[in-house]
């Protein structure tokens, strides 16, 4: 298949490896930050093909994974009022929060509903007038755009019944967090889609202020190789920067039009992530200009109190410290069927690749 | 275990396995049952008699290439066809909806006698119920069959057979019905020419077994995909199996729908393939067989039992690395970004 298989030589992955390889024998931990590239580097068993010095970790990239439980606890609130419709991306239901999940309530009849973009969630919405649509809005800078531009169309359209729960962050102060905790990273594998999005000085402090490289990565084994080629070479160099390997797609600058209408819906808020905390002016929240169609604005609800789960380790999971066999849940009480922790719940989650991959 | 009842313990993966583990085999258990074959083999005077159900809910009830209808057919047809068994008798019940239109009923019944009598099959009895209007969602077709089984072909349901070094084939591309589904749900807003692979295998099986070749399994990949399939197969029987990612085919229209949405083409829905497990000394002759068929014209040789990892599934990935294949954990989901 064209603009597949060409990326998926064998040949050519096997020529890359050869080319890390010779480069250094010295131990290097190399971190993606997309759940994108998590899943990718399990489907195709990279790790099994890389040399035994070059680790790789996987971060808080995967935007099920850092929402955190507070946010699925108001969620399954908004889902058991009864003028309210749920839409949400598929992988949240299984989340599970508190006490329950929104799983759990669809099956008790709660009215949840998977779409694929924010625009089946204003079409719900068109159908259903006497009811409240709630879109949860979940993920990085690639996703936010698109919940900005639902935002729009409902204004534009007069939808007065559609409403944004925004649990939406941005990347870069992740990133920073996680070598600020003393995390090992010798390079970033950056998200590809975010970049596309953001371009590449969202990253530029990271080689400035750290000395630690990114390379923007695409999702295919010989991007994804071809990236940890540059970091290696950059760490061998002792000359680190941000680079873009995913040309074909990212622009140092970025979307531009997207960057606007984000900007214009939301406001930079201080987020908790699962596993990092509470992180400065990491989390977007809809703009006052548009409190009306703001769901925590809009629709007043009474929320459980948040508890988090004991001995579940997705916390240091998600920062690369411990890898997910090490934790005492996995693969028993915490399985792809049964998630504890986040982690577990997402196909781009590291406990969940971990599990299905290499279990 | 869960308080409730989710749509994914209906998906053939995981939570499936664990229901009917935790309830259905717990009440009902019996040396037959506990088999857990695609159809219960029965030995009436001096015949056995290969005995199997399956029900039907799908939305939508018509889909490229098929509806309910001939789907209610095939499928069980094809899970007598692979416990090695003649199918011979099928019953019908139908659920209707109030409100259903009959013409669209009578289509549906015509296309599932056409399939029979392709099949060589004969609906013998049925059942009809309406329900009020909500309380089912247009049809559900169940249907029950019971076929023939020749002795020397007994062992092939539970796989006891297997050894290191039998050669796993499969008939044809891989994944077309579960995309075929979703296309015709309009989901994602795509459009797609892709078909339906429904069809029933039975003659395409009597012409294998006729080979006497050494058949030591068979299983339709339904539900849960081939993937589901591989890791029972391993699970069940403590083998270990490698299958070749390079080896499978995957139809274009089909392969970039599932990139597009993130679905994992192991793992979507058949109707018209199955998973064989043969001697190697015989694999040729089976795909050579399988190859004059127009069921069977892309057949090929995916993999190979081992003696290693003993219980597990690995897959060679196109690239040359490999992973394990694991059980899907409940519905397969389209990906966030």
């Amino acid at each position: 298949m064209k603009y597949i298989d060409e990326f998926r030589d064998k040949e050519m992955v096997e020529l890359l490896i050869k080319k890390i390889s010779s480069i250094t024998t010295k131990d290097i931990a190399l971190m993606e930050v997309c759940g994108g590239h998590t899943w990718a580097i399990q489907k195709f068993g990279i790790p099994s093909l890389l040399p035994k010095n070059i680790r790789l970790l996987s971060g808080p990239g995967c935007p099920v994974c850092v929402t955190s439980k507070k946010f699925i606890d108001q969620a399954v609130a908004f889902s058991r009022l009864k003028d309210v419709i749920i839409t949400t991306y598929g992988d949240l239901i299984r989340v599970p929060g508190s006490t329950s999940s929104l799983n759990i309530e669809k099956s008790k009849g709660g009215d949840i509903r998977i779409v694929y973009s924010i625009l089946d969630a204003l079409q719900i919405a068109k159908e259903n007038l006497t009811k409240k649509i709630i879109f949860l809005g979940i993920g990085f800078e690639t996703t936010a755009p698109s919940s900005a531009a639902g935002v729009f169309n409902a204004l534009n359209e007069n939808i007065s019944n559609f409403f944004l729960f925004s649990s939406h962050k941005i990347m870069p102060p992740a990133m920073a967090a996680l070598i600020d905790e003393g995390v090992t990273i010798n390079g970033y594998i950056a998200p590809g889609h975010v970049s596309v999005i953001t371009g590449s000085h969202i990253y530029d402090e990271i080689p400035t202020k750290y000395g630690v490289g990114c390379v923007i990565s695409g999702f295919e084994p010989t991007d994804i190789l071809q990236s940890i080629y540059m970091l290696v070479k950059q760490i061998h160099d002792n000359n680190f920067s941000v680079e873009i390997q995913y040309k074909r797609v990212v622009k140092p600058e970025g979307n531009i039009k997207a960057q606007e209408i984000m900007k214009e819906v939301f406001t930079l808020r201080d987020d908790w992530w699962r596993g990092l905390g509470i992180l400065k002016n990491s989390g977007l929240a809809v703009n006052e200009k548009y409190s009306n169609l703001d769901a925590e604005k809009m629709i007043p609800v009474i929320v459980e109190e948040t508890k988090e789960e004991k001995g579940c380790i997705c916390g240091e999971i998600l920062k690369g410290l411990k890898k997910p066999k090490e934790c005492k849940l996995f693969g028993k009480v915490c399985t792809t069927s049964n998630p504890v922790g986040a982690c577990m719940v997402s196909h781009e989650g590291a406990c969940n690749a971990y599990f299905r991959f290499n279990n | 275990m869960e308080n409730n009842i989710l749509l994914g313990h209906g998906s053939g993966g995981k939570l499936t396995h664990n229901l009917i583990k935790d309830i259905f085999v717990k009440y009902f258990d019996n040396p037959i049952l506990r088999q857990q074959t695609d159809s219960a083999l029965l030995n009436i005077d001096s015949n056995c008699i290969a005995f199997t159900t399956d029900s039907y809910v799908i939305d939508p009830i018509f889909f490229p290439d098929g509806n309910i209808g001939k789907l209610a057919v095939c499928g069980t047809v094809n899970d007598l066809a692979v416990s090695g068994a003649t199918p011979k008798y099928l019953s019908v019940s139908f659920i209707i909806e109030e409100g259903f239109c009959i013409k669209d009923l009578e289509t549906i019944v015509s296309s599932m006698a056409d399939e029979a009598k392709k099949a060589g099959v004969l609906i013998v009895t049925g059942d009809t119920k309406v329900v009020n209007k909500g309380q089912c969602d247009k049809l559900f077709i169940n249907t029950a069959g019971i076929g023939i089984l020749d002795e020397k072909l007994k062992a092939i349901s539970s796989g006891d057979n297997i050894k290191a070094g039998d050669k796993i084939i499969i008939n044809g591309t891989i994944a077309d019905h579960g995309m075929a589904i979703m296309a015709a749900r309009n989901f994602g807003n795509f459009k797609s020419d892709i078909k339906s692979d429904c069809a029933c295998l039975n003659h395409m099986i009597k012409e294998i077994t006729d080979t006497y070749s050494r058949i030591k399994f068979m299983r339709d990949a339904t539900r849960g995909g081939i993937a589901t399939i591989l890791c029972e197969i391993a699970e069940n029987n403590k083998l270990g199996i490698e299958i070749d990612e390079s080896k499978i085919a995957v139809n274009e229209n089909v392969r970039g729908i599932c990139e597009l949405l993130g679905f994992d083409p192991f793992y979507v829905a058949n109707e018209g393939k199955i998973i064989l497990i043969v001697h190697q000394e015989d694999a040729d002759t089976v795909i050579e067989t399988m190859r004059k068929n127009k069921f069977g014209k892309d057949a090929s040789i995916i993999g190979e039992v081992v003696d290693i990892h003993h219980g597990k599934a690995i897959l060679k990935t196109g690239i040359g690395g490999s992973r394990i294949i694991d059980m899907l954990a409940g519905e397969q989901l389209p990906r966030i970004c």
